[in-house]
């Protein structure tokens, strides 16, 4: 138990220290927030379909959750690089606990700063359906970062070195994000496309943060819940395997 | 035989870094994995700390396969490696509680254990500072310190002095004969400071391009070249060409961001 608490505390102390990396990773989403949603804002309240701001916003919180735990997953490879991998892969402990306590670690990071996106994005205008459904909004961005944590950490279980992870970042994170319903409404949606974000387990983190912060679901907060627990109990099986088989 | 390896096999890809080596440490010993760089020293410290798996011969640690029963093994052995394991971000005394809740150092005694290491390795009053503001000597005497927190049965020790002033290496090496001596803990170690491991070490085997080419008692090495130091002997074991090691995935890195 000491040891996920001790690999916990270790991502959330390098969380702090980097002082440049928390602000320079707020600039995306309020960029998006800004740009995005003043930009389209007029043209989606014409075409009738009311305020942009509010559809936008869980989008851009699910884009936050997805960046931060994807890249605290990955970053095993910088671990590898400086060598503190080592030490993990050698102590008597199991390797489960280890990995747990490092996803749990990027997991709590990547919902502190989907916290902090919410937080910029009342001062853009953004309201909250109900104040109480914030609760189960932050479950769900813990399950969403959970998620893609263990998503990052098996990637990076199978990498050497960092030249891989701009790769995985273009060819596979973003096509994740865009093609999420992060930025545009499910309905009516070209057929290739809705088979593309219906697989897509982000699509799902989306919705439900859309329908606890702004009620509106696409899904349903049931499915959502059922298949965002579904995949992480999935992932959390094969990130095990993945770094029970890590050598140094 | 608390080490053992039989005909140990590592190739990558076509190359063998380690090519069939043979040998066996006792119980309580001190004894060191000599040879030139490349030789396979860190390849076969690797196999049998469990983080890489051979291609093929047989290993035991403590009575474990460390290929197998990797739980039992890692659970016998403590370790210094060659180059960096600490998390450069953290400060040194984080760096050793992470060590210590790693090693199930108890609670209590746990704090007072690690300001003894730092006071030993003189790091103690540097001990909120970051490790990555910390110089190379610095970083070397906190791997050591962590290394020595928990007392295993075998304590490797992969050049450990690496880079260190005389002052230094005599104080650790004391420590560690120390521990050798009052715990009955068994020390395997390479280094490249031939006058250590004749001073220190019960016995010596002696690799190169992957094979075992000498082993004994340091005298016993003497002797069989006729020569009057060590390190004589050792140039007459393994030849006077100087050998490339390949860059650890760390210096690659550092030479591409310097690029």
């Amino acid at each position: 138990m000491e040891v996920i608490y001790i690999l916990w505390l270790r991502q959330i102390k390098r969380y702090l220290k980097s002082w440049a990396r928390i602000v320079g990773s707020l600039g995306q989403p309020l960029l998006f927030m800004v740009a995005l949603g003043f930009g389209f804002g007029p043209i989606y309240s014409q075409a009738g379909a009311g305020d942009y701001i509010q559809f936008l916003v869980p989008g851009v919180i699910a884009m936050a959750l997805l960046f931060t735990s994807v890249f605290h997953g990955m970053e095993i490879i910088w671990d590898r690089q400086f060598g503190f991998l080592k030490e993990m892969l050698v102590a008597p402990v199991s390797r489960l606990s280890i990995m747990i306590g490092r996803n749990l670690g990027g997991a709590t990071v990547a919902v502190f700063q989907g916290i902090v996106v919410l937080g910029l994005s009342f001062a853009i205008g953004f309201r909250l359906e109900h104040w109480a459904m914030i609760f189960p909004a932050i479950g769900f961005m813990f399950l969403i970062a959970l998620l893609f944590t263990l998503f990052g950490t098996i990637i990076a279980s199978m990498l050497k070195d960092i030249q891989g992870f701009h790769l995985i970042m273009n060819f596979l994170v973003m096509p994740l994000f865009f093609l999420s319903g992060s930025f545009f409404p499910l309905e009516d949606v070209n057929r290739a496309v809705m088979v593309v974000v219906k697989a897509n387990p982000l699509s799902y983190g989306v919705d439900a943060l859309r329908g606890t912060l702004v009620g509106m679901s696409h899904f349903t907060l049931l499915n959502d819940f059922a298949i965002l627990a579904s995949v992480t109990f999935f992932l959390l099986v094969l990130a095990s395997y993945a770094f029970s088989r890590i050598q140094a | 035989m608390i080490v053992e390896a039989k005909n140990l096999v590592k190739k990558f890809g076509e190359i063998a870094a380690v090519d069939g080596v043979s040998f066996s440490v006792v119980d309580g010993e001190i004894f060191a994995l000599l040879g030139p760089n490349g030789a396979g020293k860190t390849t076969i410290i690797k196999m049998l700390t469990t983080v890489l798996n051979p291609t093929s011969g047989e290993l035991s640690v403590a009575g474990y396969d460390p290929t197998r029963e990797e739980r039992q093994a890692r659970r016998s052995f403590g370790i210094v490696f060659q180059d960096s394991s600490v998390d450069e971000e953290l400060s040194a005394y984080d760096n050793m509680l992470i060590h210590a809740v790693l090693y199930h150092l108890p609670k209590e005694g746990r704090k007072e254990k690690i300001r003894q290491l730092l006071e030993f390795v003189e790091l103690w009053d540097k001990r909120k500072k970051a490790v990555k503001y910390f110089s190379g000597g610095m970083k070397r005497r906190l791997e050591i310190a962590k290394g020595l927190l928990h007392h295993p049965q075998i304590l490797f020790l992969d050049e450990p002095t690496q880079g260190l002033d005389p002052q230094t290496r005599s104080h650790i090496w004391e420590y560690i004969k120390k521990m050798n001596q009052e715990e009955k803990m068994t020390v395997f170690f390479t280094t490249h400071y031939i006058e250590e491991v004749e001073k220190m070490a019960d016995r010596v085997v002696v690799v190169d391009k992957g094979k075992v080419i000498a082993s004994g008692t340091p005298a016993e090495l003497k002797s069989r070249t006729g020569k009057e130091s060590l390190e004589e002997a050792f140039i007459e074991f393994t030849g006077r060409d100087i050998r490339d090691e390949e860059a650890s995935s760390l210096d690659r890195m550092r030479q591409r961001l310097r690029r």
